[in-house]
């Protein structure tokens, strides 16, 4: 095994700037509901946190990257922003996938 | 007899109105699973509605990195015809195989009721067996069906002959973004769209339940006898061709 | 052992804290001839709640009858299964979702959906339709729209994922579910009748696998301990997690399942759903004879650190347990894997009797390694077919009123104010109000047509979904009668059965059987035990008469929040066979000149009626009468009439009675757009009762001129009374009131009573169609947020 760290990332997909956003206007819509003024340009998006081993932190971004533009985005409709979150102690997988016996 | 694919995802669900769809009109349905690349020889490709691979991070995006949508961009870019309904329409657009992109509904909530959508040109592969542009009665059943483009874009698509189908209202006319007959909001009321080529197509209505008298309406027949006498005509010219070439 | 690491509460027992009773733990010790420990303790905690063990309402259900052409896999079973020719069966049944959905509406229904679709495919039946039946408080507070909104959307989030049409149901408000809504789901499935597969654990040696998704900490507790108790408003942080659906995963378990059954690769088959794999193993265990040898080491998990009880109890959605023979097991591996599905196998069957859980692995004849640790060993029966059964107290309330014997004379009706009244505005007011107006709202966010099978849309009266390579249908309903239920429970069981049974016989269809959910209150008060006692000896008379057979059910219990119990609600499901699709009738009006009659006994009553709940009084009125006799007669009348091409449109007399039924055929016709009639009603009584009032047993029957004659004919035949009210025609709809009792004939009733309904048709559409978005607050402008004008309509193509 090649020495590699774990880095966690976070990839933030938001409609651009222009495109129809019907959530942002619905949650907008509900602002007076809550007696809520002055707020404004509501856009709502997506969260994909992510760890990624990698050697490095630049290899670790080169492959988010590559995933927020070509899978976890419609680079038509859609903006990213990648956020770093550092590096994390362990890379335990939480999905144990099944013991297949032979 | 023609054979017309029908790709299967494992959340494709309207396989089943697919290939109901094709017998009706005389055509053999081959099931094209989604691992293998193999597009079996088949004469056209339909691209069913379902939720390809449950569609929870973007409708259609996953699908589009499966073995078999490389072989159907290959295909398709040597003139052969695909149609994409619904999810299908959606897998194309994420594929870059057409124009645009399908955003949630405007109303925020899954639609589920019969529209009535007319076709913009009759010479296409995909409407050629339309008498008349005669708005046609289907149902339309989707949570992400709001075509959207840049207005250049737009502007672009209408003049290249690129819209296929748009929403219509009871009278014919065309319905605007915020009418109950545009079901989904959709930029110019476009339920349908097709590439420079003319060879790839999609929409988010279903023609392929909307086949038989019994179902409520047959006017969906009319697109996928189009589709299979396209295919048809294009298995012969290949033969001659073929016929040709071996001479 | 202390499996259950929660911290103790001095001085409580851990099986009182698990909900079982001093009494409960007694007959569990009895059972095992010792002290049961921790994880025992729990398995029968969840295994002996009122959910998977019936316990209160076992010996109540054992008086159903469960016999009828056809049957071949009735209660007890998964679902019901019925022949239906050209080696064709129809598997269905309907189960409740009701305190999930209360806790969190979007992932209570949509794994209430996951729930009845793995009880259908488990039989070998590919599922082909969903109807929901909800209920809910007043629409008008915000608690009741967050919950519809979250329920429907919950319903149609998995419903359309997996690929299942939701063709129809009931959307239901009543001011007794403000605390406890009810979600009942019933689904329906088509299967080769040589393809049934039962949920049993045959053959001793046999492998025992798990497939789907993994199993994690979701729903530990959940739907049996959700089951089991009353919702108290102080306490929310006792909610244990709730269970979070993936339609995704179940779509690939039913395609995985069918293809393994299809191949002949498993011996029994049973879903996971409450109680988990305690309950799968045990019953399928319980079921065969045998016993389970279950080794936790191999159990596929999502979370690390998980312990015995909770790998035991959790509840984790789209799972599946298989018996293999072990040859097969490569096979049964590949198709799991091929559809993307986690597969293990986690245990064998023995010939014990016995479930017995291990950890540290077994050898490769399905012994345990000999370091495993024997956690814990329970014969399978005790937990299922062997558990505790109580024999609650019931006992009628002081005031209620049961239902007048048939022939016996109803008591008169009058007790609404007349004064002033506009029948027309009546109309208009009730076919617009919350309960009886369309519910597009709703359907709308169904996919009710894929699979290409849809011929009726839900909305108008009985579901119709049509059998490929045949030329027949399934016809499906569901009802149910709360308003007559909470003055007599007999008589509201009893007519929901005759109301689904006259749904699908008014298409021509003969119905084949009935599958049932019984939403009632805490059967430990003898006032609700009584109501369900009541409930189910009415639907067994109901079926009885009917000649029908019951097929299976569900039973809700502890129906209760801190503002009281609901009304006794069974929802009543049926399932009919259409030999010729093309014969069907619809509810809606056909053509101009077609005869208008009524047919049936017509001694309606405004109690429990939309009338009496618009006029805002509860009328002194008895119950309606319910004959049976003649329920049957009439149902008899209605589908020989169709087979003789007598009928041109059938709509059942309910809610709102026989005004809101004409209404409709006049909504519907000519595909929506509406046709008017122009009707004469001779009135007996006071006007709003025949106009308005509800009884059972009555039909609104359109024919051509030339087969009215036939029609009369043939209902005196059944013995049915028939009047011909008048003709289909014009765009109004007009009733005109005639008689001694008409409006004129009574001076006492004051000035400015009008004689007679005059409504246009496009104005009861209207009021119709946006009826229940308007309750809802769904159709102004908070709807469509900010439509500031943006892009205008693109240019008009020619």
């Amino acid at each position: 095994m090649s020495p590699s760290t774990a880095f966690r990332f976070a990839v933030n997909v938001t409609p651009k700037d222009g495109i129809l956003d019907p959530q942002g206007r619905a949650v907008e819509g509900s602002l007076p509901h809550l007696g809520v003024t002055g707020v404004s340009d509501i856009r709502v998006g997506r969260r994909i946190e992510l760890t990624v081993a990698a050697p490095t932190e630049v290899d670790a971004w080169t492959t988010v990257e590559r995933l927020a533009g070509e899978l976890l985005s419609n680079p038509l409709i859609e903006a990213y922003a990648i956020e770093s979150l550092g590096a994390v102690s362990a890379t335990t997988s939480d999905d144990d996938v099944a013991g297949v016996p032979a | 007899m023609v054979r017309i694919g029908v790709v299967v995802f494992p959340g494709s669900n309207r396989d089943i109105d697919a290939v109901n769809a094709l017998r009706v009109a005389g055509a053999e349905p081959v099931v094209l699973w989604h691992e293998s690349a193999d597009l079996g020889g088949v004469d056209g490709i339909v691209l069913p509605g379902g939720f390809a691979f449950g569609d929870y991070l973007r409708a259609g995006v996953i699908a589009r990195f499966s073995p078999v949508m490389r072989s159907v961009a290959g295909y398709a870019a040597e003139g052969g015809l695909v149609l994409g309904i619904c999810n299908g329409f959606q897998v194309l657009t994420e594929a870059g195989l057409l124009p645009g992109a399908l955003l949630r509904n405007r109303s925020l909530r899954f639609v589920s009721r019969q529209v009535a959508i007319a076709p913009q040109r009759l010479d296409s592969p995909f409407t050629r067996a339309l008498e008349s542009r005669r708005p046609l009665r289907m149902p339309v059943a989707h949570g992400e069906g709001c075509y959207f483009a840049e207005p250049a874009a737009l502007d672009d698509l209408e003049a290249g002959g690129g819209v296929l189908f748009r929403y219509v209202r009871s009278d014919g006319s065309t319905a605007g973004e915020d009418d109950r007959a545009n079901p989904n909001g959709s930029l110019r009321a476009i339920a349908g769209v097709t590439n420079a080529a003319g060879n790839v197509a999609g929409l988010m209505p279903h023609p392929e339940t909307a086949v038989e008298a019994i179902l409520g309406s047959e006017d969906g027949l009319g697109i996928i006898r189009s589709l299979v006498d396209s295919a048809a005509e294009r298995a012969a010219a290949g033969r001659r061709s073929a016929v040709g070439s071996a001479r | 052992m202390s499996a259950l690491a929660a911290p103790r509460v001095a001085e409580e027992p851990l099986h009182r804290r698990l909900g079982l009773t001093d009494d409960e733990l007694v007959a569990i010790e009895a059972r095992l001839g010792r002290r049961p420990n921790d994880l025992e303790l729990a398995m029968f905690s969840v295994m002996w709640s009122e959910h998977c063990s019936y316990k209160s309402s076992k010996p109540l259900l054992r008086t159903l009858p469960t016999a009828g052409e056809g049957v071949v896999a009735g209660p007890g079973e998964n679902a019901g299964v019925i022949s239906i020719g050209d080696g064709l069966a129809v598997a269905f049944k309907i189960e409740s979702h009701n305190h999930p959905s209360a806790v969190e509406p979007y992932q209570g229904a949509a794994t209430g959906v996951g729930g009845i679709l793995r009880d259908i495919f488990t039989m070998g039946a590919r599922p082909v339709a969903v109807l929901d039946a909800l209920r809910f408080g007043d629409p008008a507070d915000p608690r009741t729209r967050h919950l519809v909104d979250g329920v429907v959307r919950g319903v149609g989030g998995y419903g359309n994922c997996v690929g299942v049409p939701t063709v129809g149901g009931e959307l239901v408000f009543d001011p007794s579910y403000a605390g406890n809504p009810l979600v009942n789901v019933m689904a329906i499935g088509l299967l080769e009748e040589r393809l049934l597969t039962l949920a049993a654990a045959p053959g001793p040696g046999n492998l025992v696998v798990l497939f789907g998704s993994t199993t994690g900490r979701d729903g530990i507790g959940g739907a049996s301990v959700l089951a089991s108790a009353t919702f108290g408003a102080d306490e929310p942080s006792k909610r244990p997690t709730v269970q979070v659906g993936d339609p995704f995963a179940e779509k690939l378990l039913i395609e995985a399942s069918l293809e393994l059954i299809e191949r002949g690769l498993v011996e029994g088959l049973q879903d996971l759903g409450a109680g988990g794999i305690t309950c799968a193993t045990s019953e399928t265990a319980d079921r065969a004879g045998t016993g389970i040898l279950v080794d936790l080491d191999a159990i596929p998990r999502r979370e690390p650190r998980m312990a015995p009880f909770e790998l035991m109890i959790s509840e984790s959605q789209e799972r599946m347990l298989a018996a293999v023979v072990p040859e097969r097991w490569p096979e049964v591996r590949d198709v799991c894997l091929r559809w993307g599905l986690p597969v293990a196998v986690v245990g064998r069957v023995t010939a014990d009797g016995d479930v017995t859980i291990v950890e540290g692995g077994l050898d490769p004849v399905g012994r345990p390694n000999p370091a495993a640790v024997e956690l814990a060993r329970i014969p399978a029966k005790a937990l299922t077919s062997d558990a505790i059964v109580h024999a609650r107290l019931a006992s009628p309330p002081a005031r209620h009123r049961p239902a007048p014997a048939p022939g016996a004379a109803v008591e008169g009706s009058g007790g609404l104010p007349e004064r002033g009244m506009d029948p027309g505005a009546v109309l208009l007011a009730l076919i617009g109000g919350a309960n009886l107006s369309s519910r597009q709202w709703v359907h709308e966010q169904y996919d009710s047509h894929v699979q290409a099978n849809t011929v009726e849309r839900p909305g108008r009266g009985a579901a119709v979904i049509r059998i490929k390579g045949t030329t027949k249908a399934l016809v499906a309903s569901t009802d149910g009668n709360q308003a007559v239920g909470l003055v007599d429970p007999w008589l509201g069981a009893a007519l929901s059965v005759a109301e689904a049974t006259r749904n699908v016989s008014i298409t021509g269809a003969r119905p084949l059987g009935v599958t049932n959910c019984l939403n009632y209150g805490d059967p430990t008060r003898p006032e609700a035990f009584w109501q369900l006692q009541e409930g189910v000896r009415g639907l067994g008379d109901a079926c009885r008469a009917l000649g029908l057979p019951v097929t299976g059910g569900n039973v809700s219990l502890y129906n209760e929040s801190p503002a009281g119990a609901i009304a006794p609600t069974p929802v009543i499901g049926v399932v009919g066979l259409l030999d010729d699709a093309a014969t069907r009738v619809g509810p809606a009006f056909l053509a101009a000149g077609d005869r208008v009659l009524l047919v049936g006994s017509s001694t309606p009553g405004l109690l429990g009626s939309a009338y009496a709940e618009l006029a805002g009084v509860a009328p002194e009125d008895g119950p309606p009468a319910l004959d049976l006799a003649r329920e049957a007669a009439l149902q008899v009348f209605i589908r020989t009439a169709i087979g003789r091409g007598l009928v041109a449109s059938a709509q059942d007399v309910s809610g709102g009675g026989l005004a809101v039924a004409l209404a409709e055929g006049c909504i519907w016709a000519a595909e929506g757009r509406g046709l008017g009639a122009v009707l004469r009603l001779p009135v007996k009584g006071a006007p709003a009762v025949e106009l308005f009032g509800e009884a059972p047993s009555r039909l609104v029957v359109t024919c051509r001129p030339a087969a009215c004659a036939a029609l009369l004919e043939l209902a005196r035949q059944h013995g049915l009374p028939a009047e011909d009210l008048g003709a289909i025609g014009g765009d109004r709809l007009v009733i005109e009131l005639v008689g001694q009792g008409a409006t004129g004939a009574s001076e006492e009733r004051g000035s400015g009573v009008a004689d007679a309904v005059d409504v246009p048709v496009a104005d009861l559409a209207n009021a119709w169609e946006h009826g229940l978005a308007r309750a809802l607050g769904e159709d102004g402008p908070d709807r469509s947020p900010g439509d500031d004008g943006r892009a205008g309509n693109p240019p008009e193509i020619r």
